[in-house]
């Protein structure tokens, strides 16, 4: 078969049949997709609560996101609550995003009642392999290699003052050569905290704005 | 040539890391451990077949004017379909890692660079050989620069600890490291190369 004439007509014909065809995969491929996605990012987040929060049964009662405005920049900050098996509160864990050293780090972070910190995962983080990355596990180990365990945030509170690395006058040990990550980790702690505390004295307002709205 | 020829071509006498110098950002960018530097040369090897196998077929309807255009379509089809599977299927830890660079195949120069010098001159068997040729060379030379680097500055390979802490050059893992440890290798291969002449 000979290749076709570069005419005009054929030429157009020639793209608009590709991307037409293509178009049609992409939008299958989309349609077969869609559901896993979203399925596991939603598995992906209850796992992360359940971890943080350290108690069995946990559910989500309510779900509220807390916007701030901190140096020009709006943050935003889903906050969690969560409940035992018998319905009894016992904190939320928060989604707060700070800036790490690769990129953005977003973590969850569980709080009980009294602000202490049961737990937290990383969600999404883009920093150093064998460095930064570390803090997945760095900030709840309690051997820490021997160090004393002082680099453990579980059970702290930023109540008693911002979480800061032992660098800046802190409690907390930063990971070996990334105190970048570490203070953008803390940070992010620290701001989950201040969510938390403003969605709680909001709390109830809020709670009965809504049921206003619905009656 | 047949279609081992082809293959072994693309492998080792062509090999875009170290012979061509094809696609060194994901080269340098993704191969701070050897999983990552692995699933990076996979997913572009998957995508290298496919685009070779499906641009060597529509070879004759492609007037040559339009023929870049068409290319780019067909590639950035296959990629994003990838895209999804992954974000789909692929484990998370994957997914997060790779990120950015796999929407990113679309302009890598390898996948443009073997449908314009192979795919639209040969049938599209013997062009999917070339790819599973080129992609698996891509993966391997990736795996390696990971594991490497791994090796090197976290003490790991595979994410198991082999070495202790202590004896980890951190510069491996960083920018860095990556062009030093990619210069080795290029020299080394050559000189391996070179030898079976």
């Amino acid at each position: 078969m000979e290749k076709l004439k570069p005419t005009l007509k054929n030429m157009t014909l020639v793209l608009v049949g590709v991307a037409v065809v293509v178009g049609f995969i992409l939008a299958y491929v989309n349609h077969v997709t869609e559901g896993p996605i979203a399925e596991k990012a939603k598995a992906t987040l209850a796992q992360g609560i359940k971890d943080v929060m350290k108690v069995d049964g946990i559910q989500v009662t309510k779900e509220d996101t807390v916007k701030t405005n901190v140096d020009g920049k709006d943050l935003t900050y889903i906050v969690h609550e969560t409940s035992d098996k018998s319905g009894k509160p016992v904190g939320a864990a928060v989604e707060s995003t700070t800036t790490g050293f690769g990129g953005d780090l977003k973590v969850l972070v569980g709080f009980d009642h009294d602000g202490k910190i049961t737990g937290y995962t990383i969600l999404e983080s883009s920093e150093t392999p064998g460095l930064g990355a570390k803090a997945e596990k760095w900030f709840q180990s309690t051997a820490d290699g021997g160090k004393g365990g002082k680099s453990c945030v579980i059970g702290l509170s930023p109540k008693d003052g911002e979480l800061k690395v032992s660098k800046d006058g802190g409690q907390v040990d930063a990971i070996t050569a990334s105190t970048i990550t570490s203070r953008a980790f803390l940070k992010a702690i620290n701001e989950a905290y201040a969510a938390y505390c403003k969605q709680n004295t909001d709390g109830t307002s809020g709670a009965s704005k809504q049921e206003n709205k619905k009656g | 040539m047949s279609n081992y020829k082809i293959f072994i071509n693309g492998l080792i006498k062509e090999n875009p890391t170290f012979v061509l110098f094809l696609g060194m950002c994901p080269t340098l960018a993704t191969t701070t451990s050897a999983i990552n530097g692995l699933s990076m040369g996979l997913a572009t090897m998957a995508v290298l077949i496919c685009t070779n196998f499906v641009i060597s077929c529509i070879r004759k309807l492609v007037p040559d004017m339009v023929h870049i255009p068409v290319y780019i379509v067909v590639i950035a089809g296959f990629v994003t379909v990838l895209q999804m599977f992954m974000s789909a299927y692929a484990p998370d830890s994957i997914n997060k890692a790779l990120g950015i660079y796999i929407p990113l195949i679309v302009v890598n120069c390898i996948i443009l660079g073997r449908a314009e010098s192979f795919a639209c001159k040969n049938t599209p068997v013997a062009s999917a050989f070339d790819g599973l040729g080129i992609g698996l060379g891509f993966a391997l030379a990736l795996t390696l620069l990971g594991c490497v680097r791994e090796f090197l500055g976290a003490g790991s390979i595979f994410g198991i600890h082999i070495l202790p802490e202590v004896t980890n050059v951190l510069l491996f893992v960083l920018p860095p490291g990556a062009f030093l440890t990619l210069g080795y290798l290029v020299a080394i291969f050559n000189k391996v190369r070179g030898n079976d002449k």
